[in-house]
């Protein structure tokens, strides 16, 4: 057995968990650590130019891999800057693990220099959260960290290590664990077979049926299944913010997105349905309109999710079922793929014709606007032309956010990448960094606006230091659009700091001092070949600062206090 | 409804503070909390009384579960069970209050555990409503300080909370 400081064995333990990327921004406490990782060339390490920026690269990293992302954080502000990140990764159940340093353990509760309860500050964001004690713990702990990160309802694991574990000086055998198991943590895997019977009868009989499916099926890897299984149905989908991808949007069946900013036809379908099949999502505020006692008030509710807790949290489920997507639609598939098991095909024509008759309002049909301004729509849709829809695209927070999940129409699971619970400005350009990192040779696009950029634009250099050819497709509309949306239809217009337009960079100029590209769009007739231009700088990164309409707003958009059915459809029309 | 539940977990540092947190980052209320490891030193078991409706608990109890140093628990109300909770109360005692308050400490099969020329110090265990009947007895203007431990319980007849 090879004898290993503290330090060599977190690197080895990374490495033989299978960890090729970390993330991460040197301090004090972790020294050691980067001693170690100085001494090695198994794991690589991207070095951010702030601690946020490196847990949202994880996380954009994770979203698109599906492997936990790995963050090393110095102790203190280190520790603190990577808050915002895990509770993003925490809302999302995204599988991450972060180490952070802290002080030595003889100092702990002295406030010492740099130091900060970081297992305090993190618990209510975190799945566990460990305070490594000994060296020798070490390689128990990293296992321990990405069996809990990655299995069930994924989420972030902080592991808190005191820099004295880490000395070179200290040596210790070194063995990785093969297999772990904790005595209070199982993970479901296959669903109740009498539940899921009775889901499927419930569906075979259902009048007017809808599928309603969120980011567990895309972290389930269900994406196959759930298509499977809609088409043997014929029955609508919609997917939510987080599930887009998860079926494909092209499909005559998808209804689009839901919610808050979610199509006509699909809130429509969800408040008049009579049989709802909901997989992998949480009945969340943006999708029921606050007020679920008038959310799909004819529905039998079948609620399929892996954390036993998020079923009848909200709205209570008529048949809950606690398992695994994938092997719990294998399951679905094959009760409905018998010979006897039939749906109800009249019913579902009527169904049908009218979900069509919702449709036929064409509720995201863009009106070119004239002179020339570019409406933000228009941009999503050309993005979407010349990356042929096969991007990884990520999004801020915001207009553009919805605007991207509205018009870009995802095709496949794991290419939006966006931070749906937390809603966390900041997130993108990081997490398309990550997504880059992931996929080298795809087309990574970060979808963002003016105001949500200048959150992390500090990574601009992360990117120059590792050559990352991301395109970043900022929405200029010169504000912050959807407080300004919201102050337009709710605070008579009063717009109280969302507006700064006077004070806001060159962005071409911001691009060019850190060596990128910067194009700058803001005529109409421009927008197709400056974005092709764009897009065909193929190794370097090429920020687009288009110049949007500033008045346009996000629409349909629920009324609050209403039911899905209530909806606000553009600045004159109402449901 | 008033609950309890009982919970064992890993008795491991942060452990009970996971627990704490839980209820106050969902809202959900601890009336009363007890805990201390158990035969086996790598748990502890902690009881907690709280309120709410069904769909509350049933919330509660998940998230319990979904912690990963809670291992097992139960909620000791949903069947028979034994309730009990320790006083230690010191008591006003001068003159001839004091056969007065022995005896009705008696009534309440307390023990005077300590006394000096004017306090009386008293053990007392039973229920909740059984110590604040005893407190009531005595009369507010008598009572000088109380510690309570919080209620700690186990189920009636073979059903055991172990692993």
């Amino acid at each position: 057995m090879d004898q290993l400081s503290g330090g060599e064995m977190l690197i080895r333990a990374l490495h033989d968990e299978g960890v090729e990327i970390i993330f991460g921004y040197p301090g004090g406490a972790v020294l050691h650590i980067y001693d170690a990782l100085f001494q090695q060339d198994r794991v690589e390490h991207i070095l951010v130019r702030h601690e946020q920026a490196a847990t949202h690269a994880a996380d954009g990293y994770a979203r698109a891999t599906g492997k936990a992302g790995v963050v090393l954080v110095t102790s203190g502000p280190g520790a603190t800057n990577a808050v915002t990140g895990i509770a993003t990764a925490y809302m999302d159940s995204i599988p991450m693990v972060v180490i952070s340093g802290q002080v030595d353990s003889k100092m702990i509760g002295t406030d010492g220099f740099q130091e900060t309860d970081m297992v305090g500050i993190s618990r209510p964001i975190v799945k566990h959260s460990f305070m490594v004690r000994k060296p020798e713990d070490i390689p128990l702990v990293v296992k321990k960290a990405f069996h809990i990160a990655e299995s069930g309802r994924p989420g972030p694991v902080v592991i808190d290590i005191p820099k004295d574990v880490t000395d070179p000086g200290i040596t210790r055998p070194y063995k990785y664990p093969e297999d772990i198991k904790i005595r209070s943590y199982s993970v479901p895997t296959k669903g109740h077979s009498g539940q899921i019977k009775k889901a499927v009868d419930a569906l075979l009989a259902a009048k007017r049926p809808m599928i309603y499916t969120g980011g567990g099926v895309i972290q389930g890897e269900g994406s196959e299944h759930l298509t499977e299984l809609t088409k043997k149905l014929g029955f609508p989908i919609t997917n939510t913010l987080m599930g887009l991808g998860a079926y494909p949007a092209s499909d005559k069946q998808f209804l689009g997105m839901l919610g808050m900013h979610g199509t006509y036809e699909a809130n429509m379908a969800m408040h008049h349905c009579d049989v709802l099949l909901c997989i992998g999502a949480r009945f969340d505020d943006r999708v029921t309109n606050s007020d679920t006692s008038k959310f799909c008030p004819d529905a039998t509710i079948l609620h399929v999710d892996i954390d036993p807790a998020a079923i009848s949290k909200t709205v209570t489920a008529d048949v809950p079922i606690v398992g695994a997507v994938a092997p719990v639609l294998q399951e679905m598939i094959d009760l409905v793929s018998q010979p006897d098991k039939n749906v109800d095909k009249q019913a579902l024509e009527n169904w049908w014709a009218q979900i069509e008759s919702w449709r036929q309002k064409e509720c995201l049909k863009v009106v070119p606007s004239k002179e020339g301004i570019i409406l933000p729509q228009e941009v999503i849709q050309a993005v979407h032309d010349i990356t042929e829809g096969e991007a990884y695209v990520s999004s801020d927070v915001g207009q553009h956010q919805m605007f991207a999940a509205q018009y870009y129409g995802f095709d496949k699971p794991r290419r939006w990448i966006n931070s749906g619970g937390l809603g966390t400005m900041g997130f993108g350009f990081p997490a398309a960094m990550g997504a880059q990192f992931g996929h080298p040779d795809a087309i990574s696009v970060c979808v963002t606006g003016e105001g949500s950029f200048l959150m992390n634009q500090q990574e601009f250099a992360t990117c120059m230091q590792y050559r990352l050819p991301i395109k970043i497709i900022c929405l200029n509309n010169q504000a912050l659009g959807m407080v300004k949306q919201w102050q337009d239809m709710q605070y008579g217009g009063r717009h109280s700091h969302s507006t700064y337009a006077e004070s806001l960079p060159d962005f071409t100029k911001l691009a060019e001092a850190y060596g990128h590209v910067g194009i700058q769009i803001a005529n109409k007739d421009e927008l197709y070949p400056k974005l092709e231009e764009a897009f065909a700088l193929k190794d370097k990164l090429v920020f687009v600062d288009v110049l949007v309409d500033p008045n346009e707003h996000v629409y349909p958009m629920a009324i609050k206090g209403g039911s899905m059915k209530d909806m606000v459809l553009s600045k004159t029309e109402r449901t | 409804m008033r609950h309890i539940i009982s919970v064992l977990m890993e008795n491991e540092p942060g452990a009970l503070s996971r627990v704490v947190g839980l209820f106050s980052q969902r809202h959900y209320n601890i009336d009363s909390l007890t805990v201390a490891p158990t035969e086996d030193q790598s748990l502890s078991r902690l009881t907690l009384t709280t309120t709410g409706d069904e769909a509350r608990i049933e919330q509660i109890t998940k998230h319990l579960n979904k912690l990963i140093d809670v291992v097992r628990l139960v909620d000791l109300t949903e069947g028979a069970h034994i309730e009990r909770e320790l006083m230690l109360i010191k008591i006003k005692a001068v003159g001839s209050q004091r056969s007065e308050i022995k005896r009705t400490v008696d009534i309440f099969r307390g023990q005077v555990v300590d006394l000096s020329s004017t306090v009386f110090t008293v053990q007392l265990t039973g229920a909740g409503d059984k110590l604040d009947a005893f407190i009531a007895a005595l009369g507010e203007n008598v009572v000088l300080e109380v510690a309570r431990t919080g209620v700690s319980g186990i189920s009636r007849g073979e059903k055991t909370l172990s692993l």
